[in-house]
């Protein structure tokens, strides 16, 4: 059954998964290989970005209900240590080279459209608006995110070997997109979220396709991590908090 | 100013009566206040000096992306960050508007990316500073993209049409960008006392490499007339950087901090402020390559550029395959 306490942690998965993705393409601009992909990035950054203030936005309404206070956006994104953060632990990967973004980028769009594709018909209303808000930004995402992968795919053999090295590599960090716990349970039972093992099928088959159409290979292989949706990290997303939240901890209470 | 010094080619500005019949004509028509456009007849060294500027301008924007980009991941707030995110992303947009300008001059972006990269193109001295702590990108905002403006909105009125209509639209989003500066200013000098300090520190530093944005005392700048009587510079350097400073001190008497010159004060009989004299030695070292970060900015931007090479093959490379197969498919 839905309550309160998994409402909001449900909440927080959504809203740690595109802040820290977010996070990771801002590292990029200004270093990016042309300067229309600098503007491209940007704007999918700033849309991750507007999505998890939204989802932030719901989450302190929800933990206001719980406690008689919510904290606001900035409290949970930048007051919060590594174990409370929710977010899956492909986003949190580092950008690596250009076909190591392109690859996070693309597994995490196809899920995300397939995801918010369901919560647009949420049996929470706040859910329902939010997703199909989202969803007109992300159909854009996969679009741009499949072309690259095709691009750089059936590119050149320098492009090939990295576009498939970047695909197999983050492979075992997509198995967590597709697995339920409690709380996936509990608000899948009430309509409010999706179940996500049913979007592994859409999800092989639509990368299937495009890494095909990109000459590339499906990886096969089976073992998956996983984690980031119990706040059980990479060391990675120590770091990335350590940037992001260093003024709010140097300077406590400072309004900016 | 995003373009200091640019070198026009010319040792003194010839009157009418010197010109030929061709480049007559084409004085006149600036005199007019027609625009040129990039398929009319243009003096050579109107089209050089162009370029220059054009592309000096490009560079310059997409230089500046660094110091700011810096702070992207530390910015202090969501609100904040998507601010400076969508801020850094603007210019991105005026770097690819102005080189599209220039291109129409009848160079290629790759040519002018060429020439930034192996030194021969320079971009505004400004971006050679470090942005040390939040304030600094308060105090770009605030100052560097306050000069920015006061440079720009004459220019959109230029006699080049490509680069006055990329003055537009540059301008419009500058002001944004000012703004925001300011508003940063005014939250850290309402802040704490330690933040306070932290805006003081960053007009400090700041400055005067601002004033310095606008270029060379105008005695001392033979370019300057040349680009005066073909209209692709309104304003001399020192009349802009006395309305810089006429417009910038009261809004930092407002914020509660201090400019770091001593000597500025109020003239009653001039009008104006009258300020301390600037470093010129200063803005000329930068300009040689020996300021603070030129070494970082020019290594990062190349190294963006190389390390992006083989994805830029890898989409040429991919349009090619799909152009053939089209092409068979057509036959």
């Amino acid at each position: 059954m839905t309550t309160d306490r998994t409402l909001f942690d449900y909440l927080l998965r959504l809203a740690d998964s595109d802040l820290i993705l977010a996070q990771r393409l801002g590292e990029w601009l200004g270093h990016g290989p042309v300067l229309e992909e600098d503007i491209a990035f940007a704007n999918v950054g700033l849309d991750l970005l507007g999505q998890a203030r939204m989802w932030f936005a719901y989450a302190s309404e929800v933990e206001t209900r719980m406690n008689g206070r919510g904290r606001t956006e900035d409290e949970l994104a930048l007051l919060r240590d590594g174990g409370d953060f929710r977010n899956l632990l492909l986003v949190e990967q580092p950008n690596g080279n250009y076909a190591d973004t392109i690859a996070r980028q693309f597994y995490f769009d196809v899920w995300h459209e397939l995801l918010l594709t369901r919560l647009e018909r949420s049996a929470d209303a706040r859910i329902a608006e939010i997703a199909a808000k989202a969803l007109k930004e992300v159909t854009y995402h996969v679009e741009r995110s499949t072309d690259w992968i095709i691009r750089l795919g059936d590119g050149t053999d320098v492009s090939h070997a990295r576009m498939q090295a970047a695909i197999d590599v983050l492979w075992p960090y997509t198995g967590e997109m597709f697995t339920a716990d409690a709380t996936d349970r509990a608000l899948t039972g009430d309509g409010v979220a999706c179940d996500s093992e049913s979007l592994l099928a859409p999800w092989r088959e639509r990368v299937g396709a495009v890494l095909s159409e990109a000459t590339l290979t499906l990886p096969s292989a089976e073992w998956m991590q996983r984690g980031g949706k119990q706040g059980v990290h990479t060391e990675h997303l120590g770091h990335v908090l350590a940037e992001m939240q260093w003024l709010q901890r140097a300077y406590p209470g400072a309004q900016w | 100013m995003y373009a200091q010094m640019v070198d026009t080619g010319a040792k003194r500005v010839r009157s009418l009566d010197e010109l030929s019949p061709e480049e007559r004509a084409f004085q006149e028509r600036i005199d007019a206040d027609i625009k040129i456009e990039p398929k009319d007849w243009m003096p050579e060294a109107y089209r050089k000096t162009l370029i220059r500027q054009i592309s000096q301008h490009a560079h310059s924007e997409i230089v500046g992306m660094l110091p700011e980009g810096n702070w992207i991941t530390r910015a202090p707030t969501l609100k904040r960050k998507a601010i400076l995110m969508a801020k850094v992303q603007d210019e991105a947009g005026h770097g690819l508007y102005l080189y599209c300008a220039a291109e129409t001059l009848g160079v290629s972006r790759d040519e002018l990316i060429a020439d930034l990269h192996s030194g021969k193109a320079k971009y505004s001295s400004i971006f050679n500073y470090p942005t040390l702590t939040w304030a600094d990108i308060g105090a770009i905002g605030w100052l560097v993209d306050g000069a920015a403006i006061m440079n720009q909105i004459p220019l959109c009125r230029c006699s080049f049409g490509p680069y006055s209509r990329a003055m537009i639209r540059v301008c419009k989003e500058e002001s944004f960008h000012q703004r925001q500066g300011f508003d940063i200013m005014i939250r850290l000098c309402q802040g704490t006392p330690e933040q306070k300090a932290m805006a003081q520190d960053a007009l400090n530093r700041w400055w005067w490499p601002s004033l310095m944005m606008f270029g060379p005392p105008d005695a001392d700048s033979v370019h300057s007339a040349q680009s005066a009587q073909w209209k692709i510079k309104i304003l001399s350097n020192d009349e802009l950087r006395q309305r810089f400073v006429d417009q910038t001190v009261p809004q930092a008497d407002f914020l509660g901090i201090t400019m770091p010159d001593p000597l500025l004060e109020w003239n009653d009989e001039r009008g104006h402020y009258d300020f301390g004299p600037i470093d010129w030695q200063e803005l000329f070292n930068v300009v040689k390559g020996n300021g603070p970060c030129n070494r970082e900015r020019l290594s990062a931007r190349v190294k963006a550029w190389e390390d992006g090479a083989w994805v830029r093959e890898a989409a040429l490379a991919y349009a090619e395959k799909q152009a053939a197969k089209a092409a068979k498919q057509a036959a």
